[in-house]
């Protein structure tokens, strides 16, 4: 079981690497739906079945699929691919790659210094979430709740387009 | 279930957190930004995890559910934004959004 911990994880780094770097919006979108599938699978091997579930459930097939409608919607075409070409030279990755492995570093030598070997206790099962969350986290799914109204309200309202005869200026209305 | 220590669960979720940042940090196209951001997040989710495993307690999955709710919420409010920035500069680099008005 442990190397199908190592192996996801390996899988999912490199996916995700290749989805950062990529030019074209899709293939990125494509790289990275492979990236969380291949979390999940880390999750499920870390005693998270549940957790696995829905990150294949609602990551890779909602918040992705979102994305790739949006991609469709703006419908950009080979130029697209151009302008990516050219605003993603090497030299624009020098700087962030940089500071990331500064960063990473210190992690790692924190993580170094301090490991704790477990073996876990088995896997979570899905009536101990249920318990929990209609327990001690009963306030945090009513947050959720409010930040999803407050995600729905937002989203719908800034995607809406003006009206063929009026202009965005026009559409917020009189100054008040 | 794998025995893993918490220190290689949380190293790669590091690692996933850096290679979000680096795309956060590199790219001028608003789609690549907000998938960037989405590593992040599922990083950031995925060390809960890891921690949940270590104490073998449901509170990490618990809060790697919040963290999923959070940020389905701020996909589809971080898309809509970037519609109207491509209907309004047409384009997609942030860059065209560098000034504000008034």
């Amino acid at each position: 079981m442990n190397e199908v911990f190592y192996i996801s994880a390996t899988v999912a780094l490199v996916s995700t690497l290749a989805a950062i770097t990529g030019v074209n919006a899709i293939h990125s979108l494509l790289y990275l739906i492979v990236s969380f599938l291949a979390i999940a699978l880390v999750f499920f091997t870390l005693g998270a079945p549940v957790i696995a579930a829905l990150e294949v459930i609602i990551y890779a097939g909602t918040i992705m699929v979102l994305f790739v409608f949006v991609i469709m919607i703006l419908n950009l075409g080979r130029e697209s691919v151009e302008q990516e070409k050219r605003w993603l030279s090497p030299g624009t990755l020098i700087g962030p790659v940089l500071l990331a492995v500064v960063l990473l570093a210190e992690i790692i030598y924190l993580l170094v210094r301090n490991t704790s070997t477990l073996s876990g206790t088995g896997a979570i099962q899905p009536s101990e979430l249920g318990s929990a969350l209609f327990g001690p986290y009963l306030l945090g799914v009513e947050l959720a709740s409010m930040v999803l109204l407050a995600g729905l309200v937002g989203a719908y309202h800034l995607g809406q387009r003006a009206r063929p005869d009026e202009t965005d200026d026009e559409r917020k209305g009189p100054p008040e | 279930m794998a025995s893993i220590s918490m220190g290689q669960g949380l190293l790669v979720a590091g690692l996933l957190f850096a290679i979000g940042l680096i795309g956060v940090l590199a790219r001028r196209n608003i789609i690549f930004i907000l998938l960037s951001l989405e590593v992040m997040a599922n990083a950031a989710g995925m060390a809960f995890v890891v921690a949940g495993y270590r104490w073998g307690q449901a509170d990490g999955q618990i809060i790697f559910l919040l963290i999923l709710t959070m940020a389905a919420a701020e996909v589809s409010v971080g898309l809509a934004l970037a519609l109207q920035l491509y209907r309004r500069f047409k384009t997609l680099d942030v860059d065209a959004a560098s000034r504000m008005r008034g």
